[in-house]
């Protein structure tokens, strides 16, 4: 039995607000692989829970008019993976999710849950980031999209606001076309661990495949919150695809980010390892949009 | 709390089944306290460990981290599922005895209800492939070494294969 005050099943999206605005001092609770856990821990015990594992309405994976890729909130991250949509687009994306806990976790887990409990390691949140994700929130006022790197304000907290709900993840089409990424996971353990830093990376090369027409680079556990490493991005923006570009590039992440000292991994450590992920995440990317790194 | 019941419909083991559920309970709790199916074992109860594991349509779930109350309209599947009309054992369970891939035995029904999704796939899984797979379970006896043989085994054997799975 779990120490609960209540629950409280929403049956759909404004049935869940209603909740909300009802019950406000209640937390949320999707696939409940983090709540649940902190609730066994005592953390979260007593709490009153909304659910809204059951509305269905929230999940899976489509086109929006525009050739923007939606993904439900509630989309467990195995679906993500094996999602064609996905798989053609943004694998990426899939990869990177495929990376989280084990194979029980990722049936259970939530793409929402994994951006809405905003901590810094979510394997889901370095790509959305490096992505360009645009994340929709509907609440009592109706619904708004904001930009994903507005919606972390700072560790834990997401701009979400009484009575509202993430309900979707958005990948524009302008940034997802002519893309390719790749994310890298640095952990102790291949599975059931949490990430001592996470980096993913994608490249659009030019026709020719010999210049880096734009690059995005993000890290998870390098600051925070998720955060994108922008002069990084400025030093290869236009460049030819060379071994050299690649060295300023990963060097210049240093500049960004703001790792910290915890049990997991010293700063140093951190920043030591932030700068190889992101030379080999861009190489990895650089060839997967058809271009060659010369060694 | 004041009490708070829920009546959960829901498919075990391929009977129909329905029961008044504390909304509190996890999965876990359901299936051992009112359905007496014990093989979904206690252990980490925060989805560490995998020896809760059970299938909820087709899917591998931690049930110690899945609310009771959501298994309404599910097909749950757990080990008892497994046994033939006279009780027999499957081919996975008796894979586990020949490759000695029990000791405790503690870990061993989630282990096996991974190792039935896999099955179920149809498919030939490489030894990274399966070893990702199972990757949501501790044992802290085997080594799991022989639990992989019983598992590439079953795979081999039921897709044709049994020189190869001798050979494993």
């Amino acid at each position: 039995m779990y120490d609960m005050k209540a629950l409280y099943e929403a049956e759909s999206v404004q049935h869940a607000i209603q909740l909300l605005i009802e019950h406000p001092e209640a937390q949320i609770i999707a696939g409940g692989s983090d709540v649940l856990v902190q609730m066994r821990e005592g953390k979260r015990a007593g709490k009153e829970l909304i659910s809204i594992y059951m509305i269905d309405e929230m999940r899976g994976i489509s086109y929006e008019e525009d050739g923007a890729i939606r993904i439900g909130s509630l989309t467990s991250f195995s679906h993500i993976t094996k999602d064609p949509i996905i798989k053609e687009h943004i694998n990426v994306l899939g990869e990177a999710v495929d990376m989280v806990g084990g194979p029980q976790i990722r049936n259970i887990g939530t793409i929402g849950g994994n951006t809405c409990n905003g901590v810094t390691s979510a394997d889901s949140a370095s790509t959305l980031h490096a992505w360009d994700a645009v994340v929709e929130i509907t609440g009592p006022e109706g619904v708004r999209r904001i930009p994903i790197h507005e919606f972390y304000i700072k560790a834990g907290v997401v701009d979400l606001k009484p009575g509202e709900i993430q309900t979707a993840i958005i990948i524009p089409k302008k940034s997802y076309e002519g893309y390719k990424g790749h994310y890298i996971k640095y952990a102790m353990r291949n599975a059931m661990d949490i990430a001592t830093t996470g980096c993913s990376v994608n490249v659009k090369l030019s026709e020719d495949k010999k210049t880096i027409e734009d690059v995005r680079i993000a890290y998870g556990v390098a600051g925070p919150v998720p955060m994108r490493a922008p002069s990084a991005e400025e030093t290869a923006k236009g460049k030819p695809v060379s071994k050299e570009t690649v060295k300023v590039f990963a060097k210049a992440v240093l500049e960004d980010i703001n790792p910290r000292d915890s049990w997991r991994a010293s700063k140093a450590f951190r920043q030591h390892i932030a700068v190889v992920l992101a030379e080999r995440a861009l190489k990895e990317s650089i060839r997967l949009a058809g271009g060659e790194v010369d060694e | 709390m004041s009490n708070q019941y829920k009546l959960v419909s829901c498919i075990i083991n391929g009977k129909k089944v329905e029961k008044m559920v504390d909304v509190r309970a996890s999965l876990t709790d359901m299936l051992r306290d009112d359905y007496r199916l014990t093989s979904v074992k206690k252990g980490c109860e925060v989805g560490e460990c995998g020896a809760c594991n059970v299938i909820i349509d087709g899917e591998c779930f931690n049930s110690c981290i899945y609310l009771a109350v959501w298994a309404e309209g599910k097909e749950i599947l757990t080990l008892e599922g497994l046994a033939g009309p006279n009780g027999e054992i499957s081919d996975i369970q008796q894979a586990f005895i020949d490759e000695a891939a029990v000791q405790c035995g503690f870990c061993s029904p989630g282990f096996i209800m991974s190792a039935v999704e896999i099955l179920e796939a149809k498919r030939e899984f490489s030894d990274d492939e399966i070893r990702k797979l199972l990757s949501g379970h501790l044992c802290r006896c085997t080594g799991y070494e022989n639990i992989f043989r019983a598992v590439k085994k079953t795979m081999l054997r039921r897709l044709g294969k049994d020189a190869e799975a001798d050979l494993v």
